[in-house]
């Protein structure tokens, strides 16, 4: 019989070691998309580093040094049964990942200052629980920098400014951070619900494959929409110039107050570095984003 | 476009030799990484007359927090990619008259004061791709000390030495030209374009 608690421990170790050092495909194959579609010499030069850089990374080195502040998004069937063990790995594999791998300690109380070395504290590493039919744990790492953190928003509209106000507001913030969050970006959107439920569906759109296109056609418009007008700004790659600025920008909503109109803008790197694995009922792993192992 | 390639320590007439758009590798051993809480300091300690364990003059300085690791005692930098020039714009137009640090490295761009102190000085402002801190690492060879470590390790001075480091953009230069201006100068004038296409008119 195995051991759920190293098995899941085990498991998160892999998936926090392999997410640093390797791209998921999609945001890779968009990477190597996007330095081909470039013509102007500086925007050409950013992305063929950005290129080697991930080739250099393949082999087992952080890609980027912020390795940002630890986090998992935790799919847990409500038949699985090893809950009780989950929250224990999960902070063991993040002290173990930071020493080994090695991810830059990050975790800094707010409070009384110092850097705590080992990327754990008061809730952190944190961990989003969803609870989803089925008797398995999906557990995807989601180690994001702080330069595209420190640019992202939420918006308390006015509801009159309808659908357009929202695009606005993605678009002004997009012109007003330029190159700083290290583009081509990723950019999540979500809208409605309240301010915090806003800002967790656009970070929940991170997670989305590249590919993916929302299933409403009203919704998949707009994210259309807003990767043509953010990539017509020319902030390009780094904002040094250039047709990339977004790899990507998704979508999503609830309903709304009708006093409200909240819209959280997530943004993210072109580091976009998300590793998922599932663990069975009789522990049995499968990795998802990165199937075979880094070496 | 030019492409150069540099040993440290860098002299004012090199230095002034780049232009915007230029590609720059550097080699050497007077690379130094300084965050805020660096700059800081090497400033304090020049007002009390205190002398910095390292010679800037000539030197590049990059505005990095490495991730490092110490292997058979010795440290070696595993990622260490820019971060976000403008927290040092507090710092760097007096650092650069001060010290006469010919290359300053990071990523985002930097603003007016430093862009004048560069003029002044005779020394340029590189643009290094955020988030490559794997290809970065590779240029930064060896550390020869980790000064200034109660700073802990982002905020630390590392002495390192460099081989064929970059590529590096110049993107602000001795000559008054700032790619990041003219950057938004750009982005401003597509401003209808871009609003046009979800539907504002200006």
């Amino acid at each position: 019989m195995k051991d759920p608690s190293q098995v899941i421990h085990d498991t998160a170790y892999r998936l926090l070691k392999e997410s640093t050092a390797k791209l998921p495909k999609d945001v890779e194959d968009a990477i190597k998309k996007a330095y081909d579609r470039e013509t102007e010499s500086t925007a050409k030069t950013q992305m063929e580093a950005i290129l080697t850089n991930i080739e250099i990374a393949s082999t087992g080195i952080p890609m980027c040094q912020d390795t940002g502040i630890i986090s998992f998004y935790t799919k847990v069937g409500e038949r699985f049964p090893f809950l009780g063990e989950i929250r224990d790995a999960l902070l063991k594999a993040t002290r173990k990942a930071t020493e080994q791998t090695p991810l830059r300690p990050n975790a800094v109380n707010p409070i009384v200052g110092g850097n705590s070395g080992d990327n754990t504290g008061r809730f952190i590493p944190w961990i989003n629980w969803e609870v989803v039919p089925g008797d398995s744990l999906e557990i995807t790492v989601f180690p994001k920098g702080g330069g595209s953190e420190n640019v992202s928003i939420v918006g308390m509209l006015k509801p009159g400014v309808g659908l357009t106000g929202v695009k606005k507001l993605v678009v002004d913030n997009a012109m007003s951070y330029m190159g700083k969050a290290c583009s081509p970006n990723i950019i999540g959107v979500g809208i409605g619900g309240g301010i915090d439920i806003a800002i967790k569906i656009a970070k929940q759109q991170l997670l989305r494959p590249l590919e993916d296109r929302h299933p409403e056609p009203e919704v998949a418009q707009i994210e259309e929409e807003l990767m043509k007008a953010i990539n017509a700004t020319g902030i390009g790659p780094m904002g040094l110039g250039g047709k990339t600025t977004v790899l990507g920008v998704k979508v999503d909503y609830a309903m709304r107050h009708p006093a409200s109109l909240p819209v959280g803008v997530a943004v993210q790197c072109w580091a976009a570095r998300r590793s998922t694995a599932v663990i069975s009922s009789n522990l049995d792993v499968t990795y998802v984003t990165h199937p075979s192992e880094v070496a | 476009m030019t492409e150069y390639h540099f040993t440290t320590p860098i002299s004012e007439e090199d230095a002034r030799k780049l232009k915007v758009g230029d590609v720059v590798y550097v080699s050497g051993e007077h690379v130094y990484t300084a965050r805020d809480e660096a700059h800081q300091r090497a400033l304090e300690m020049f007002e009390k007359g205190e002398k910095p364990p390292v010679d800037f003059e000539g030197s590049v300085v990059y505005h990095v927090g490495p991730v490092a690791w110490q292997k058979d005692g010795k440290w070696k930098i595993v990622s260490a990619g820019p971060t976000t020039s403008i927290r040092m714009e507090l710092f760097e137009d007096e650092f650069l008259r001060k010290y006469k640090a010919r290359i300053i490295i990071g990523k985002g761009g930097m603003a007016e004061k430093t862009l004048d102190a560069l003029k002044q000085v005779g020394a340029v402002y590189c643009s290094f791709t955020g988030g490559c801190g794997a290809l970065a690492a590779k240029g930064l060879k060896e550390v020869r000390a980790y000064e200034w470590q109660d700073l802990g390790m982002p905020e630390a001075l590392w002495v390192i030495t460099a081989e064929k480091f970059g590529p590096l953009l110049v993107t602000m230069d001795s000559h008054g030209s700032s790619l990041h201006d003219e950057m938004d100068e750009k982005v401003a004038s597509r401003k209808a374009e871009v609003y046009s296409i979800i539907g504002i008119k200006e």
